[in-house]
């Protein structure tokens, strides 16, 4: 999306002025990171030895390990939290109330908590009441349950989202309750989720880094290890930073890729979870495509 | 359970300081919002990519990285903000500021180009064209995602206590590292936090009923 | 992991070399399962009473001990090789050969180490995520009401970090009206309280390398701990932060257990009177601490309270 949006034509004057507005812009940028990268150099920040470290083979090992600890955690959530989600998400849409209550219940309570917060319960607070697991499980814990509310949450919408002439259908043609939503509703709904599951997916893995709180060792934890180990911090959370901008810019353009791929075969419109940052912005895009 | 009333003061602190922190946060991410949304829908190709690039690399890096970057990483470069308070700030207006941004960008492609057009041929110039026409009628498109933007501010917030803020989030843990009971706790802190987010999203539905331009 | 195979031409290369500097390798131990400061003699596994914790870590065969990463001298993880570092680790490890036999060099086959930070301490221990916690644990009268402390296995102090060119603290009072950065969980707060000091902010970090930074960055003007930690700290920063003489408090160090383990108790206190005796522990502080410029004190007295837990020469301060 980098064509000009309020496209017009532009005629000569106003390409002119593009023109020189263009190399005004392009001298402010240049001129802005000479003067970030000399104000670098004159911290020594630009300093080869404190680069150097990271062309060690054991440093790339000790990052790229906790690059692997961190996706390792993420997917088992996502895992546990897609079965957890899908079954609290039907729930929701049970026709008894119990069910349909609980599962309100446990949505909006442990979608209204910080991440932050339910990892220090599951991490400190669990062990003071003879809750035995090790650091990983318990961010996996906290993590699956806090994502397990969301995907129930885009599960629900993904099967409200579908035309209610479907499951009419099925009723008319015969199909009782559970087959309806077994063979006609739950596939074709699933198929508008993907996106919004990818995306969460690229939520799920920044929220692992909150595992250092429990000390989990994952990237950032052995970024800030390694910055007092060489008692430089902003090196290693730079690399850090971009470790984790090339992870997810690939996962995002997956999803957008997903998603755009969905509209055009089945139509999908938007699912929304409020209090998502990243389903929002998405949500907003589908809406906004389907305009135009 | 005496563990709540003995802490009341902590715990009401924590949630102003979480209150005001989402609140200037958010009024900082619109700003800061929209100039970006502006350069990504502009003309000229550098601003065009500076946006793209600031939202690439702000969306894709957690939170926490960002706030550990700014607080104890930039010093390192000569780039020292004293007070805990305002790094905090300033690290969640630039993080929401990218979603913000993207969202804008979103309701400024949903707003028919019709509307762009009339205000060029009425002889309006491109920045008034965006701000008076353009930009109202797109904030008015994605006030849903706006708000839920918000509401997912109030959660962030709680990375403010990874720098030392004794927000919300941050007096949990403390108690919880020197109490024995932590179930009280983590209640008190959930039903806080729900205090603050169950208006919130009573509120952003009410504006976007009356706000929303239903398409 | 090859270290059975590199045993043997290790055991004779160390004794090669321990005969070459034997002076330091006194052995006054009158009980045999000790042997001085080397590394190399195997101490067989002595059997424990069925029933007891003791006996039941052996078939386990591991032993999960919660101590300080990051803590220069006394746990810290070293990033290139992966090894735990510190006073607080060669402790962990002699207690253990106590229990499963052995040398330094092949116990930690024997030993899970996890991080713990001040702030989890009890947590870990009630919760049994760990059998000890050996991680600059303060002993006082607060928290033997969660969990037991065998020990003390060493007297640290608290004291105060600043800048390398920081000339207004000089004393404790000097302390009154500046910003102060400690670990959350830990006792300077009531330290402070206690001797009537009032920082105009104290912050309260979760772990330590966290407030040095602060204190280079010139976030806060003070950092206040145990000397252990904070000499750490002071050896890593390569000379920009230095320690000041102020005693804020005298702290015991001791392993942290799960309360009510009497017998499991009575182990750890004779197993670190062997070590005291046998010089072993003298040794474990030159190899850590001591490489920090610290003279090597005295073993202390053991605190063997009774189990209902109220100490009886406790010399800490009281806190509320």
């Amino acid at each position: 999306m980098t064509a000009p949006v309020l496209g017009e034509i532009m005629g000569p004057r106003a390409r002119r002025r593009v023109l020189v507005l263009s190399i005004a812009a392009g001298a402010a940028l240049a001129g802005f990171i000479v003067l970030a990268l000399l104000r670098l150099d004159a911290n020594d920040q630009l300093d080869a030895d404190r680069w150097r470290p990271f062309t060690n083979r054991a440093v790339q090992d000790f990052f790229l390990d906790g690059a692997k600890n961190t996706v390792r955690a993420a997917v088992t959530a996502m895992v546990i939290a897609l079965a957890a989600g899908g079954l609290i998400g039907l729930a929701r849409l049970s026709r008894s109330l119990p069910p349909r209550l609980l599962a309100a219940v446990y949505v909006q309570f442990f979608r209204g908590l910080p991440l932050y917060v339910l990892i220090l319960f599951c991490g400190f607070g669990l062990p003071r009441l003879d809750v035995r697991f090790g650091t990983f499980w318990f961010l996996v814990m906290a993590l699956s349950i806090y994502n397990s509310a969301v995907l129930a949450e885009i599960f629900r919408a993904g099967i409200l989202s579908l035309d209610r002439g479907q499951s009419e259908a099925a009723y008319a043609i015969g199909l009782g309750y559970w087959p309806t939503m077994a063979y006609v509703v739950v596939p074709q709904a699933v198929r508008r989720m993907v996106p919004a599951l990818v995306s969460q997916l690229v939520t799920l893995l920044k929220d692992t880094s909150l595992g250092g709180l429990i000390f989990y060792d994952e990237l950032l934890r052995r970024a800030r290890i390694n910055a007092e180990f060489t008692q430089r911090t902003l090196p290693s959370l730079v690399v850090v930073a971009v470790i984790y901008i090339i992870m997810n810019a690939a996962l995002s353009r997956l999803a957008s890729w997903l998603e755009a791929r969905q509209s055009r075969r089945y139509g999908a419109s938007r699912i929304e979870v409020d209090g998502v940052e990243d389903l929002a912005v998405q949500s907003a895009m589908s809406a906004a495509g389907k305009k135009r | 359970m005496e563990v709540i009333s003995d802490n009341l003061g902590l715990f009401l602190r924590g949630m102003r300081t979480t209150a005001s922190l989402t609140v200037l946060s958010y009024a900082a991410a619109v700003v800061i919002g929209a100039v970006v949304a502006s350069f990504r829908v502009s003309p000229v190709p550098p601003l065009r990519a500076v946006g793209a690039f600031y939202v690439s690399a702000v969306r894709n890096t957690p939170l926490a990285v960002l706030m550990v970057l700014f607080f104890s990483g930039f010093p390192d470069a000569g780039i020292i903000v004293q007070s805990r308070y305002v790094s905090a700030i300033i690290v969640l207006a630039v993080y929401t500021g990218a979603f913000v941004a993207e969202t804008l960008r979103a309701g400024v492609n949903a707003v028919a180009l019709g509307q762009a057009e009339a205000s060029r041929a009425i002889g309006l110039t491109f920045p008034q064209t965006l701000v008076l026409i353009v930009l109202p009628q797109a904030v008015r498109t994605v006030v849903g995602p706006l708000g839920s933007i918000f509401i997912a501010l109030i959660k962030n917030s709680a990375l403010a206590a990874l720098i030392g803020l004794t927000e919300l989030a941050g007096a949990t843990e403390q108690l919880i590292s020197t109490t024995a009971e932590p179930i009280p706790i983590f209640l008190a802190t959930a039903v806080a936090y729900m205090m603050l987010s169950i208006p919130s999203s009573y509120a952003v539905a009410r504006l976007e009923r009356r706000l929303a331009i239903k398409r | 992991m090859t270290r059975r195979r590199l045993l043997v031409p290790l055991l004779l290369a160390m004794a090669l070399v321990g005969a070459a500097c034997g002076s330091d390798d006194d052995d006054d131990a009158a009980t045999t399962t000790t042997g001085g400061g080397d590394t190399t003699t195997t101490v067989a596994a002595p059997t424990f009473d069925a029933g007891t914790t003791m006996a039941a870590l052996q078939s386990k065969g591991k032993i999960v001990i919660g101590t300080k990463f990051t803590q220069l001298g006394s746990g810290l993880k070293n990033p290139t090789t992966g090894e735990l570092e510190g006073f607080d680790i060669e402790i962990a490890k002699l207690i253990a050969i106590g229990i499963y036999g052995g040398t330094l060099d092949t116990i930690e086959d024997k030993i899970d180490f996890k991080e713990t930070i001040s702030g989890v301490r009890e947590a870990v221990i009630q919760g049994g995520d760990v059998d000890l916690v050996i991680a600059t644990y303060t002993i006082n009268e607060n928290r033997k009401k969660q969990v037991d402390f065998a020990g003390p296995y060493v007297i640290d102090g608290q004291t105060v970090m600043v800048k390398s060119d920081n000339t207004s603290i000089k004393q404790l009072t000097d302390l009154n009206g500046k910003k102060v950065c400690s670990g959350t969980g830990s006792t300077t707060p009531d330290n402070l309280k206690a001797k009537n000091i009032n920082p105009s902010e104290l912050v309260l970090r979760s772990t330590y390398p966290e407030c040095a930074d602060e204190l280079r960055q010139g976030r806060v003007e003070a950092v206040v701990t145990d000397r252990g930690i904070l000499l750490g700290l002071v050896e890593a920063s390569g000379g920009s932060l230095k320690l000041v003489d102020i005693e804020v408090s005298e702290e015991p160090l001791g392993i942290g257990l799960k309360k009510g383990d009497d017998a499991f108790r009575d182990f750890l206190n004779d197993r670190l009177e062997e070590i005291f005796a046998s010089g072993e522990w003298a040794a474990a502080f030159e190899r850590t601490i001591g490489k920090l410029g610290v003279a090597t004190p005295e073993p202390p007295t053991l605190d063997r309270y009774t189990g209902t837990g109220t100490a009886t020469t406790l010399a800490t301060t009281t806190t509320t």
